[in-house]
């Protein structure tokens, strides 16, 4: 085995000790604060790819597990581990600061070293999130990477920073307060705050029911489902570029996880019960929020609401297996489902991280994000308008690239469950097609009508090395997304089983 | 072998779209054209190979794997080929014409207006149309659901990109989002079919699907609570209306007129000889489903017979010299889609091949004389072009007699074969239709040489007469010449396997009681030569003549005449100039609706219901009752963050104590 070294360990302290490090090191020198933030972020990328190449495709259980008593007194563990739900998004996590940190190079000018010292705590910390296998370490990782996103938002943000993190704060307290209430209770229950033990305990269908809410919550503020999803736009346009991909590709889907991690596997009674409340809230995102996203001026606006779009899948997807088993009396079709959320997961990691790079790139140039300040990008940039069409095709799920992959396998599985949930969620291939392109056109194509885009010029070559490895992941994934299949299909199924099986 | 041929051919498009796309300013123009001129002429010579291997030596069908997209629940997601007669035919058509329209573009972008020394907008052109084949014969090619839809989806990529290829133009942009959008509305009704696919069969494969229909024939499935339908011909119904969008049939055919907005040679490739025929090809291929469900045909049969009629007839006012073209492209694809409601799915596919070069040659015939007149479209501007374009005046007149179905032209038989077989057809509608394609016989013949006469016969305009005008260069004229050929001759030996079902063989199904074609071949068929004869007695032909006899008379002979009608009718004219208000409805249904929509969602529900309402005022309690969080809005974000976590420590161990 590779994990003859502590990698989850490594995955998750690096980042942060090289953090803190940067922040004391590259005080008075931004130079080494970027370089020494760069290798850090490579190298735990670098060193998280062993999670993929030797991972065990054959078993559900945990893999790379470390294990060691932390407040014994109360039966409180670091214990680490990853499985195929959440080794994916561990690697997506390490992908993700890589580039992360190089978006931000010329751009932060003030207090570089605070800047990218925060990504990288943010980002070990992010990671101890998807390999916690306590659920106080959990928490604690959940609620302390918010430390570090206040503080990009409300340092280097816009010029609402205070009123978005004030909503951001209020919103994501607010759901994960539910959520910690829970795991006392459970602790009462049981003895053990082991997440694992969590799984297998019984609980009577009012106390899954309560907990399934409070789960509910904590993870619908993070996705964020209709209607807890307003924080998202505001935190989004406040926020600066790399706080915005963070926030897109990475945070967003913690909520996600905890619906397969804890929600599903813990109360699959109340799951069962409770099913047509998310899917019911995952429609209304493809749809509602889809034509909300179509109005949008601002485009950081637009790729906010069409982020909450997108995450409807994710939760539709994870939730249509009981009504599968029920109209049909087998599973057959819901792990299309559950993989497609997951592949989903995966995929918006890229592609709205790419969406909001772009922007990033233009608000660079130009200073503003309204749609009515562009015209004939293209004129003036073409290899960035090529990059950023093929991720506006991407956000609008054409096959060949990854953002086809989990809408299409979430719409067939719903389909199965009910097939006005396939046809609503089919929705998307117009909705999501009207707002992306009708901003492509509005954006890139058309004449110049103003100096400033005379005035722009096109990507230099981190930019492009940036969007090119995109633009890689992104085709890759949709070309050939049956790798990724591969290593989740042991954990989904247990999953499966773990959501049908009675608790009571 | 085969395999590595296949793999070749679908490829190579591709790997020279790459070349000139990604290294266009490397390469220059020169390499761009030549890499993908020769990328794709080595599919057309495969092409070539695998089409003598099944479709003249009839082999039996290859059905393989390239590789596994994904497999999960037990269902295999591939990437493969079935190659039969059908897909081979569709292979030839599709490089053949492609490898046409590359070599035509050399002469048709060297002349373009639009040319901007920054952008080598003709290396990305070249791309464009290399890139649009390798996705049509990954669509053609494909053994299942999923490659289909990549194959789908991709040349609407394609198309969307080459509508709006000039993009600094307001109108060439507005057509590439509306054409995606109208398509998407199409691939909404395909991807839900594809859905039921997946749910009742279990499976992509074409071939495990087919085996599986007669088992499922009788499931029904309830569409609302009470309300129970045939499950077969919903899902025939949500695929066709995939077909609807991509070969544009009313009410989702408003993109195509649009689309020429997209240089010529696209136009001829993507929007009347490949691309839009997709649709009818998919039917085709699925008729072994098709077959299971009246209703569905049916449907098709009649959404086929009214565009065929009602697009034909806007036809008739058109003055751009493309968007007459356009028109008639839309009328045709209308009596294919109404041969496959019949379930004369030979003859739908034998117009397809036939209208793939005729109007290929006629819009290439177009662009040449767009090319003479520098960039004007708009046919009042022409008049006696004869003399100065000879090549492209007998290209044209080929192109227009087949197109009318001019005994012994290619399109004669293919448009016959389809108007017999309606006749044969005892399928409700079938009568409807019939009647509907026979006087869109007349209306063809006349808007066809309508333009025909005022181009190149009529008076010479202001334009022709002050500027000089010459015929096109070799790369222009040399596609019209090789693609002339085919659309005379192809019908001559095609008609009687195409009629007896010999030709198609087991790669198209038809039941023995639907099979009107074979009805066609017994009671009619006499061989070719009598055929041609025998037609000059018969109504389309009769009527296209007479068509024909009629343009020449209003535009030859009493130009004056038009006018007056015109003046005569006004409304009958307002109806057809506003194209039956398809547009209108749409704008003022769809797009405003749409957005005023999202409007009141943004400024009603989201900021006063959600944010304001709930979100705010707990903000605001919160903070009025605990003053100290104010320094939270003085930007003292560490602190605010460590009161957190403190505070959060705290409780926890406050509980836990």
């Amino acid at each position: 085995m590779l994990s003859s070294y502590p990698i989850l360990s490594t995955l998750i302290w690096l980042p942060i000790i090289g953090g803190l490090l940067v922040l004391f090191a590259g005080r008075n020198n931004a130079s080494a604060a970027k370089w020494l933030s760069l290798g850090t972020a490579m190298l735990t990328f670098v060193l998280s790819l062993p999670l993929w190449f030797g991972f065990d495709t054959t078993t559900a259980s945990m893999q790379f597990v470390e294990k060691v008593s932390w407040i014994p007194s109360f039966n409180i563990y670091y214990h680490l581990g990853v499985d195929g739900l959440s080794m994916p998004l561990v690697l997506l996590t390490t992908f993700t600061q890589v580039l992360v940190i190089a978006s931000a190079w010329d751009v932060i000018k003030e207090r570089v070293e605070q800047y990218m010292g925060a990504f990288l705590i943010m980002g070990g910390m992010m990671t101890g999130v998807f390999v916690a296998l306590d659920s106080i370490l959990f928490y604690v990782f959940w609620e302390a990477l918010l430390i570090p996103m206040f503080i990009v938002i409300g340092k280097w943000g816009g010029p609402r920073r205070v009123y978005a993190t004030l909503k951001f704060f209020l919103y994501t307290f607010f759901g994960s307060v539910f959520m910690l209430v829970s795991f006392l209770y459970m602790y009462y229950q049981s003895g053990s705050f082991s997440i694992l033990d969590m799984h297998t305990m019984h609980l009577g269908m009012t106390a899954q029911t309560l907990i399934f809410l409070a789960f509910l919550i904590a993870f619908a503020v993070k996705i964020p489902m209709f209607p807890v999803h307003t924080w998202l736009p505001d935190a989004h346009v406040e926020a600066p570029t790399a706080g915005s991909v963070v926030l897109a590709a990475i945070m967003l889907k913690m909520g996600g996880y905890g619906f397969v991690r804890f929600s599903l596997p813990i109360t699959p009674d109340a799951s069962m019960q409770l099913d047509w409340l998310v899917i019911a809230l995952s429609l209304i995102a493809i749809v509602y929020i889809g034509v909300i996203a179509l109005v949008q001026s601002d485009m950081k606006k637009l790729v906010a609401y069409s982020s909450i779009s997108h995450m409807g899948f994710v939760t539709l997807g994870m939730f249509v297996l009981y009504d599968i088993l029920q109209n049909t009396g087998t599973l057959q079709g819901a792990q299309l489902g559950m993989e497609g959320a997951m592949v989903q997961m995966v995929s918006h990691g890229f592609i709205s991280g790419a969406m909001f790079l772009a922007i990033g790139v233009l608000y660079d140039r130009m200073h503003t994000r309204e749609i009515s300040a562009y015209s004939g990008v293209v004129n003036k940039m073409p290899w960035f308008v090529m990059f950023a069409v093929l991720f506006a095709m991407a956000n609008v799920g054409l096959p060949g690239t990854s953002g086809f992959v989990g809408e299409f396998m979430v719409i067939l599985s719903s389909f199965k469950a009910n097939l006005w949930y396939g046809a609503i969620a089919a929705l998307t291939l117009i909705i999501g097609a009207a707002y992306t392109l009708w901003m492509v056109k509005r954006v890139f194509f058309g004449p110049i009508t103003n100096e400033n885009v005379e005035n722009l010029k096109d990507l230099n070559k981190r930019e492009f090395a940036i969007m090119a490895t995109l633009a890689v992941a992104v085709v890759v994934l949709g070309v050939y997304p049956g790798p990724l299949m591969e290593v989740m299909h042991t954990s989904v199924e247990n999953l499966l089983i773990q959501a049908t099986t009675s608790k009571l | 072998m085969l395999h590595f041929i296949l793999t070749v051919i679908l490829l190579s498009p591709l790997f020279g779209s790459m070349i000139a796309g990604l290294f266009g300013r490397q390469v220059g123009r020169k390499g761009a054209h030549t890499a993908t001129i020769i990328g794709v002429a080595i599919s057309t010579v495969l092409s070539f190979y695998v089409f003598m291997l099944f479709v003249l030596e009839g082999s039996e069908p290859y059905n393989a794997s390239l590789y596994t997209w994904m497999v999960t629940d037990g269902v295999r997601f591939e990437i493969g080929y079935m190659i039969d007669e059908l897909s081979a035919t569709m292979m030839l058509v599709v490089t053949f014409v492609s490898l046409m329209v590359h070599i035509y573009t050399i002469g048709y972008m060297d002349h373009d207006e639009d040319y901007d020394h920054h952008n080598p907008y003709y290396q990305r052109f070249f791309s464009y149309i290399s890139l649009f084949t390798f996705s049509m014969l990954s669509l053609v090619m494909a053994n299942n659901f999923l490659q289909l839809f990549f194959g789908w989806e991709a040349v609407g990529l394609v198309s969307y990109l080459l509508i709006g290829f000039y993009m600094k133009r307001e109108s060439a942009i507005q057509a590439n989002l509306k054409a995606f959008l109208v398509n998407r509305v199409g691939d909404f009704g395909f991807i839900l079919g594809i859905a039921m696919v997946f749910v009742y069969f279990n499976t992509m494969d074409y071939q495990e699907f087919f085996a599986q229909l007669t088992s499922q024939r009788d499931v029904m499935i309830e569409i609302v609570p009470g309300v129970e339908w045939s499950m077969i011909t919903l899902m025939l119904i949500l695929l066709f209306v995939g077909a609807m969008g991509k070969s544009a049939q009313m009410p989702l055919h408003v993109w195509l007129p649009e689309s020429m907005e997209g240089p010529t040679p696209i136009s001829a490739l993507i929007h009347a000889a490949t691309m839009v025929t997709a649709g009818i090809f998919m039917v085709a291929r699925l008729s072994p489903a098709f077959e299971l469900s009246e209703t569905a045909l049916s449907v098709v049969l009649i959404v086929g017979a009214l565009t065929a009629f009602m697009m034909g007839l806007l036809g008739l006012i058109q003055n751009d010299i493309k968007r007459v073209v356009a028109y008639s492209t839309l009328s045709q694809l209308g009596y294919m889609t109404a041969a496959l409601g019949a379930s004369a799915y030979a003859a739908g596919m034998f117009h397809v091949l036939t209208h793939a070069f005729f109007k290929a040659l006629l819009f290439l015939a177009a662009g040449s004389v767009i090319i003479a007149m520098h960039h004007k479209q708009d046919i009042r501007d022409m008049g006696g072009l004869k003399k100065y374009m000879p090549i492209t005046y007998i290209a044209m007149l080929i192109g227009s007699l087949a197109l009318i179905g001019f005994p012994g032209f290619s399109g004669f038989f293919s448009k016959d074969s389809i108007l017999l077989a309606l006749g044969e057809s005892d399928r409700y509608g079938a009568m409807f239709a019939y009647v509907l394609l026979m006087a869109g016989v007349f209306v063809t013949a006349f808007y066809s040489f309508r333009m025909f006469f005022i181009v190149f016969h009529g008076e010479e305009s202001e334009y022709v007469r002050t500027h000089e005008l010459k015929e096109s260069p070799w790369v222009v004229t040399l596609p019209l010449i090789l693609l002339s050929i085919p659309a005379v001759l192809m019908g001559l030996p095609m008609i009687e396997p195409m009629l007896n079902g010999t030709y198609f063989g087991d790669s198209v199904f038809v039941m023995a009681e639907n099979d009107t074609m074979m009805a066609v071949y017994n009671n009619y068929f006499h061989g070719v030569l009598n055929m041609i004869l025998h037609s000059f007695i018969t109504l389309p032909v009769i009527l296209a003549l007479s068509g024909v006899l009629l343009a020449w008379v209003l535009y030859v002979k009493r130009p004056d005449i038009p006018g007056k009608l015109k003046s005569m009718c006004p409304r009958g004219y307002y109806v057809l100039d506003n194209a039956y208000g398809f547009d209108r409805l749409n704008e003022i249904v769809f797009v405003n609706g749409t957005r005023k929509l999202g409007e009141f969602f943004t400024k009603s529900v989201d900021i006063k219901l959600i944010d304001s309402g709930v979100v705010m005022n707990t903000c605001y309690a919160i903070l009025n009752s605990a003053k100290s969080l104010r320094e939270t809005q003085t930007g003292y974000m560490y602190h605010y963050a460590f009161v957190m976590i403190f505070g959060l420590l705290a409780m926890l161990v406050w509980v836990l104590w």
